[in-house]
């Protein structure tokens, strides 16, 4: 296993703005690699450092080893999808294909068979000679996917490319994107704001925060070890609770995070559990599943997510009414910090 | 397949030589900035800003009178010239064109602007765009000559207003002190009218770009709630396009000071400060004194500036 | 809104139309007189309808010799104006740095300025640098003042276009040329043509600035504000007025075409 990207102590400012704060990283050859985060988080920089449309400010971007800081992009072994998918408009859907061969000699006949191939095999088989313009949301998305693809990067960056579709055809994406990258054996590094779409795809996952890492983990471990309270509450659901509050409950001074399904009605639970009382505040009904909203101590409010029965929701109380809710000693989540 | 290929991709061979020229402009964004500006800035410093520049300090040079030449030895006597009265009846009598001008302007371009924005549609607004652009664009010196024609004795104006019986009251305006003249193309009217021509499409473009601005909503819901036409107009529509006005007046107005070719060609005698630096430097050779005198429309316009600023009017452009 | 209040009331709609009627009136009166029989004079109603002045206008050796220079220096300020134009775009855009405002009015300045001090300055500074007046100082006083059209013609598309295109032809393997070549160029040339249309109208036209820098060459307006002072040859004139007027209505109009529904063509101003 070798190292595809490394980052070394690296930091990008814009004047005052850290925009990526002292990261390192290691991305290893032929994973599905996430960076996770909100927007302004400091994921799209670290992407577009690695692409080299920006360049860091302290500290080395290797790629394959070679130190890639001061190296124009056009001189990098990487490829972009881009958000917006940046489809040259004047071109039809062949040539935007064809452009990188294009650029490296290659001849008429051999880069528009390769470009045909690349365009069969992401369905667009019979698009070649169209405008970008006269393309869905979905189909541009595939093209630039093949016009990244034909220059067989060995590593693939892929800035927020589902963000603009619709949420069925994203589902779909996310399992041929995942699928293609598996069949390729590539480097796939995925920047998302989307928690669902990074578990989902990715073999690991880097939360980013304010320009810094807070956690480099598999999805699975992500979920059940979050390192911090960023992280517990920004992958998927948590209920954070601060040292303070964690005294008050269970004598020891240490921030934890309990999942809203891993919180139970008291009497449901038997064994090491931990019991507090509140109030039912409000009850949200979601299909397959119902939240709880329920006050402890007169100030914090818990989410707890019990499933429906028979589509029903089971409310353990009337709003309003007092309530113990429950859960397992092993059920909390240490945080750092 | 495909991996197999890939994983054969070599290491990066060495650079070209126009490589590693792609290199060192990526590594310092200084050097690209300074290829692309370089050639513009330098013409512009060097063609323009050093013009500027030595007419400024030719502003400071010695013109003598007697042997008509122009030596080196510094001197604000150009300046202490400018303030001699026969130059402020200069300058008061451009300034009073250039404000009627301007005036002017506003008065016919505010109805078009109008009616240009709330009720011109779909190809008519291509229609009035174009239909104000394009006497904008064309030719000024040809526009100049057309009204020559118009204005001429036996011509269009001449021959419509005899048709019409006003021969009386136009020779009756031409007696007047501060519109009048020997005949309509040398009159302060006549030039009056070629001016408003000239610069009114320069008026008639901010100020519909102002009103563009103005929602029509804001319109109804002036007269939803019981203002008159007119009050709707006052207390609405005149305040939101102010800004434009103020910005079409400084076309108009920068221009009108500027100008020396329509004094000279219609209307009376009488020196404008275009056509004072144009003689000066021209028939008299002291250009010491004309470069002195453009200092006066740049005061004036810088002022005239200052002033438009606080009323907005460059939000407007 | 309801289409019965959507119609102006008659006093708004005469003003309307009777302002474009005031603008066109000159121009009609133009392409009228190129046509008209008389041999001097302007009197109105025009004497007879005649093809005659066309081809004695373009016998003259002058008038052909000053359309010929006025092609010439248009021509040639419109390449300078279209280099300085698209360098000074291409460095001003997304980019912040010191003196960026400054450089901007800098190139504003000389349309914003009136024009007999962009003249006089020229000429002060040819004459202290011995430059003889003549076609290159014409050139090179059009080329200052057309470089601001260009400019804002081309930033304004600069502005439009997705820089993300740059960078994915960047990503893709293009260096700086290439990416000009195949993809900047591409998207810009309409705006290059309609801002180089309007660059040529505005250096064909131009009188105030020339008259200065001009020495003893005679452009085409220069030819026709000769004319209008000794006027001499008023039917030739006729024909030269509505020859110049054609010239530099017809790019406005195609430049009015090129970048309609994109931006409005650049700014305004002589």
């Amino acid at each position: 296993m070798s190292i595809a990207v490394q980052f070394q102590q690296v930091s990008r400012h814009y004047d005052s703005v850290r925009a990526v704060d002292d990261i390192s990283l290691d991305i290893v050859e032929g994973e599905f690699f996430s960076m996770l985060g909100p927007s302004g988080s400091g994921k799209t920089t670290s992407l577009r450092l690695i692409a080299g449309f920006e360049q860091p400010s302290i500290g080395s971007i290797r790629i394959f080893g070679q130190e890639a800081a001061g190296l124009p992009p056009n001189l990098r072994a990487v490829n972009t999808v881009f958000q917006d998918y940046a489809l040259f408009p004047h071109m039809n859907v062949l040539d935007n294909v064809a452009y990188g061969l294009m650029l490296k000699g290659v001849s008429k006949d051999e880069r528009y068979r390769r470009a045909e191939e690349m365009l069969e095999m992401v369905k667009l088989g019979q698009y070649g000679t169209r405008r970008p313009a006269a393309l869905s949301g979905g189909q541009r998305q595939r093209v630039a996917l093949a016009r990244a693809l034909i220059l067989q990067p060995r590593v693939l960056l892929l800035d927020e490319p589902l963000g603009a579709l619709d949420l069925k055809l994203r589902e779909q994406m996310q399992t041929e994107l995942k699928a293609l990258q598996r069949r390729l054996g590539i480097t796939f590094i995925y920047v998302t704001h989307d928690q669902g779409e990074a578990m989902s795809m990715s073999d690991r996952v880097a939360v980013f925060n304010k320009g810094r890492i807070e956690q480099v983990a598999a999805p699975q471990l992500l979920y059940n070890q979050p390192a911090t309270a960023f992280v517990a509450d920004f992958v998927g659901a948590a209920n954070v609770f601060d040292g303070e509050l964690a005294g008050t409950l269970v004598g020891q001074q240490r921030a934890f995070a309990v999942r809203p399904e891993r919180i139970r009605p008291a009497g449901q639970l038997d064994g090491d559990v931990v019991r507090v009382p509140g109030k039912l505040l409000d009850i949200q009904y979601l299909g397959a599943v119902s939240r709880y909203e329920v006050e402890v101590f007169g100030q914090k409010v818990v989410s707890m997510v019990l499933p429906n029965e028979n589509g029903n929701a089971v409310a353990p109380a009337e709003i309003g009414a007092a309530v113990t809710l429950a859960w397992p000693r092993q059920a909390m989540l240490p945080l750092a910090g | 397949m495909m991996t197999a290929s890939l994983s054969a991709s070599p290491a990066v061979p060495p650079l070209s030589l126009w490589q590693r020229l792609g290199v060192a402009l990526y590594r310092h964004p200084g050097l690209q900035l300074a290829l692309l500006l370089g050639l513009p800035l330098l013409w512009f410093l060097v063609v323009y800003i050093g013009s500027l520049a030595t007419l400024l300090a030719q502003s400071f040079f010695t013109f003598d009178d007697f042997t008509m030449e122009v030596s080196r030895e510094l001197t604000l006597a150009n300046y202490q010239q400018l303030l001699q009265p026969a130059n402020f009846d200069v300058v008061l009598r451009t300034l009073v064109m250039a404000s009627a001008v301007s005036l002017a302007s506003a008065v016919l371009a505010f109805p078009l602007a109008y009616y240009m924005v709330r009720y011109a549609r779909g190809w008519k607004k291509g229609f009035f765009y174009v239909a104000v652009m394009l006497p904008m664009w064309a030719s000024y010196i040809v526009k100049v000559y057309a009204w020559t024609v118009l204005l001429a004795k036996d011509g269009i104006v001449y021959w419509s207003y005899q048709h019409l019986g006003l021969g009386g009251a136009v020779d009756w305006l031409m007696t007047l002190p501060l519109l009048g003249g020997n005949s309509l193309t040398t009159s302060h009217l006549g030039r009056f009218a070629v001016f408003t021509y000239i610069w009114l499409p320069f008026m008639i473009l901010p100020v519909q770009a102002a009103l563009e601005r103005v929602p029509t909503n804001l319109l109804q819901a002036s007269s939803d709630l019981g203002a008159s036409g007119a009050q709707t107009f006052r207390h609405v529509i005149l305040p939101l396009a102010f800004p434009g006005v103020v910005a079409g007046s400084i076309f108009t107005f920068s221009l009108t000071l500027g100008d020396y070719i329509i004094p000279q060609i219609i209307g009376p005698s009488g020196l404008f400060i275009g056509s004072m630096v144009y003689t000066m430097q021209g028939s008299i050779g002291n250009m010491p004194l004309a470069a002195a005198f453009t200092v006066v429309p740049v005061v004036i316009i810088a002022l005239y500036l200052s002033g438009a600023r606080k009323l907005g009017a460059f939000d407007a452009l | 809104m309801h289409s019965d209040q959507d119609r102006a009331p008659l006093w708004l709609r005469l003003l309307a139309y009777g302002g474009i009627g005031f603008l066109f009136l000159p121009i009609a009166v133009i392409i009228i007189y190129a046509f008209n029989a008389e041999s001097a004079g302007y009197s109105f109603p025009p004497k007879g309808f005649t093809l005659a002045w066309f081809p004695a206008a373009f016998a003259r050796d002058d008038v052909l010799a000053a359309i010929g220079l006025s092609l010439q220096l248009a021509l040639l300020a419109t390449v300078l104006a279209l280099v300085l134009g698209t360098l000074a775009a291409a460095a001003l855009y997304r980019r912040e740095f010191f003196g960026k405002d400054a450089i901007t009015m800098m190139l504003i300045l000389p349309i914003a300025l009136p024009g007999i001090i962009t003249g006089i300055a020229l000429l002060s500074a040819f004459r202290l640098a011995e430059i003889p007046s003549g076609f290159w100082t014409i050139a090179v006083g059009h080329a200052t003042f057309c470089v601001v059209v260009i400019y804002n013609n081309v930033i304004a598309r600069f502005r439009r276009i997705s820089y993300s295109l740059v960078e994915a032809s960047q990503d893709l393997g293009a260096d700086v040329f290439q990416t000009f070549r195949y993809v900047v160029l591409p998207q810009i040339a309409t705006a290059l043509l309609a801002g180089g249309m309007l660059a040529f109208a505005l250096s064909f036209d131009e009188i105030i600035v020339t008259t200065f820098t001009a020495g003893n060459e005679t452009t085409l307006p220069i030819w026709m504000l000769n004319q209008l002072t000794r006027p001499r040859d008023v039917p030739i004139t006729n024909v030269v007025a509505m020859t110049v007027m054609l010239i530099t209505a017809l790019p406005i109009l195609a430049a009015y075409y090129l970048t309609r529904g994109t931006e409005d063509i650049a700014g305004s101003g002589k």
